[in-house]
């Protein structure tokens, strides 16, 4: 009865919708994805121009967000795991430092750390051409983070250098790319270091009181005897952060970084294809769910076996 | 003479126990008053509290231009609402904000308190709507800042909880389709951004109602804030219930409770108390999510400040101001909410099973 409930539910909202679709001269299907997109990407890995298909276009957005959100996943770890051990340090102040780090980071929402992150960026760093040189090679302004990049015409590195018109050469990060991986990163190292201290924490103290009864160093009682444990319990739920930090990359939409889902809202408004444009971003995200889910599994088996080895 | 012996163990303890321990201390000060009289003097000494514009401009970002906030706190807390009825979101949002810090302190027993929420809500909706009482009408798409986020995260928890109740029980129903309808939805829910739930929203609901059902953006929100919520509150509550050792089902079934009584009467209470401090978690996740809603062009505290500064070139600088205002409030209350969370955890101590 339930199941022909169901049914008769779902064939009246699809015909519903059918109805309103004709009504307002809305087509449907997803051919729309093979022509020209008729829209240019600010900034793209995937070479793109506004001739190529939407399907590029989009495909070019999804490499955008792993762009951001790989780099902001290695950040996130290693600064959070080194706050979240710093809130287990017997030192205070740096206890007391590490812990106000989490209690401000943790407790403003991400879109306002973004925009004031892209803010600061844009509007009070200097001029690109009265840039800060903050290493050699190394510049900062309105225009982004200039830095030496492989390759080029002249040796190893193409080396970015002051011009007369700014920066000239070296690989470019834009404000909008700068300002999400901070925010990003940031805020994530915060859940981060929650979840590496729960962790630790979780490990019953006897093992470190027996771990330094056998004349361990600190050093190597950590190594061989709380990481191995606190691993374990913190795998899970540090795939689920990065899994997270995927998903508020789609705030790029907020900044105007090019991601998957700005992409997509930039197609949706241009040809009106709402269903399509959500669908795939749906469908895009639970892919990538899947996949972290699996590759989590897979850690923690693999954890399981180096803590095994220890 | 013990006063000071006291004090040097403290310290030796506390920041110089090794030499790893004495280095960092002597980094951290070092690095404190590196930056922290630049801070102080940007933040108070060379800030700008006026609201004056010339002032903030000469300054030249040597101090923070306070003035901004001054100058602009009410379109801030309030969006575009009518300048004259602004006492009207001001009066509702400290009904809503007194309804709920007597929840949380547990200021009332059971029978006030509902009284409370079933007064405190329809007033709320009253005083911001207007239409009854001599009170002119404010559409909704005027309502903004601080009583549209507290609105948005106060009824999508409230709605939620229900809900997610339902749908965790649902996952451990006999009903195989039921089982799997229930298992989609949340993991389909929580698979995606909510960005994508809230264009969803905004732009498809609109094509799948019935014509003639065209429903305001507000709601159409908040019934994306309500569902993105219960998804994960459900998963929260689903956990609550599998951690209900067997024995209790054994027990309730040998009183001679039914599975709905037994349900109601022994599980539920005990799994809902277990989750308290995850269900709060919850509550601040879906408090700081309220401001995507600025991306569906509804005019939070996030999206009232954008709006507020955007289109004055006096003040157009000073958005850093305005970001750390609105932080601020942002702060307190999620801070606040898990303070709650962490005394009711004290109190109780570990559930006993």
């Amino acid at each position: 009865m339930l199941a022909a409930a169901l049914l008769a539910t779902l064939w009246w909202l699809l015909d519903v919708t059918a109805a309103n679709m004709a009504e307002r001269g809305i087509r449907s299907g997803f051919g729309f994805l093979l022509e020209p997109a008729g829209f240019a990407i600010g900034e793209s890995l995937l070479p793109f121009d506004s001739a190529d298909s939407t399907l590029r276009a989009l495909a070019a957005g999804l490499a955008n967000t792993l762009r951001v959100a790989l780099p902001a996943i290695v950040i996130s770890s290693v600064l959070g795991t080194l706050i979240g051990l710093g809130r287990l340090s017997s030192n205070l102040l740096l206890r007391g430092r590490c812990a106000a780090y989490v209690e401000t980071l943790r407790n403003v929402p991400l879109l306002l750390q973004l925009l004031a992150w892209y803010f600061v960026v844009t509007d009070l760093l200097p001029l690109a051409s009265e840039a800060q040189q903050l290493a050699p090679y190394v510049f900062l302004s309105k225009s982004g983070l200039a830095l030496p990049w492989p390759g080029g015409d002249s040796g190893l590195f193409d080396l970015p250098l002051r011009g007369a018109m700014g920066i000239a050469g070296g690989a470019a990060l834009t404000p909008e790319f700068l300002a999400l991986l901070l925010g990003l990163s940031l805020y994530t190292a915060a859940y981060v270091a929650e979840t590496v201290r729960a962790g630790i924490q979780a490990v019953p103290r006897g093992q470190s009181d027996a771990a330094l009864a056998l004349g361990m160093t600190r050093i190597q009682l950590f190594r061989l005897v709380l990481l191995p444990q606190a691993l374990r319990s913190i795998i899970p739920p540090l795939t689920n952060q990065h899994l997270s930090l995927t998903k508020n990359a789609s705030l790029a939409v907020a900044i105007g970084y090019p991601d998957l889902v700005s992409v997509a809202n930039t197609t949706l408004n241009q040809t009106g294809r709402a269903a399509e444009c959500i669908a795939l971003i749906m469908a895009v995200y639970l892919i990538l769910s899947l996949l972290t889910a699996w590759l989590s599994g897979w850690l923690e088996r693999r954890s399981g076996r180096w803590a095994e080895r220890a | 003479m013990n006063q000071l012996a006291t004090t040097r163990l403290w310290l030796r303890r506390n920041l110089f126990s090794d030499a790893f321990s004495s280095l960092t201390t002597l980094m951290l000060v070092a690095a404190a008053f590196w930056w922290l009289p630049g801070l102080i003097d940007w933040m108070l000494l060379q800030a700008v509290f006026k609201t004056d514009a010339n002032a903030c401009h000469a300054s030249n970002h040597a101090g923070a231009c306070w003035g901004v906030v001054a100058e602009k706190y009410r379109f801030i807390l309030f969006g575009r609402y009518p300048h004259a009825e602004q006492w009207r979101p001001l009066l509702a949002t400290a009904l809503l904000l007194l309804a709920i810090v007597a929840s949380g302190l547990r200021l009332l027993a059971r029978g006030p308190l509902l009284a409370t929420w079933a007064l405190a809500l329809p007033a709320f909706f009253v005083l911001m709507g207007g239409g009854h009482f001599g009170l002119s009408p404010v559409e909704s798409d005027q309502w903004g800042g601080l009583p549209l986020t507290l609105l948005l995260a106060t009824m999508g928890m409230l709605l939620a909880f229900p809900l997610a109740i339902l749908v965790a029980l649902g996952r451990q129903s006999g009903l195989p389709l039921l089982r799997t309808l229930c298992a989609i939805y949340v993991e389909l829910v929580r698979g995606v951004p909510l960005i994508s739930v809230l264009f969803l929203a905004s732009f498809l609901f609109p094509i799948i109602l019935p014509q003639g059902f065209a429903i305001d953006v507000l709601l159409r929100v908040q019934g994306a804030i309500v569902l993105f919520a219960a998804a994960y509150l459900s998963e929260t509550i689903r956990g609550g219930l599998q951690a209900i050792p067997a024995g209790q089902h054994d027990a309730a079934s040998a009183l001679g409770l039914g599975r709905w009584q037994a349900m109601r009467w022994i599980i539920l209470p005990q799994a809902l108390r277990a989750v308290i401090p995850s269900m709060m978690n919850s509550a601040v996740s879906v408090f700081k999510d309220t401001s995507l809603v600025t991306v569906v062009s509804l005019y939070e505290l996030t999206g009232s400040l954008s709006l507020a500064l955007a289109g004055d070139a006096e003040w157009r600088s000073y958005y850093l101001e305005g970001y750390l205002f609105i932080a601020m409030i942002y702060w307190i209350g999620c801070y606040a909410m898990s303070r709650f969370s962490r005394n009711l955890e004290l109190q109780r101590g570990p559930l006993r099973t």
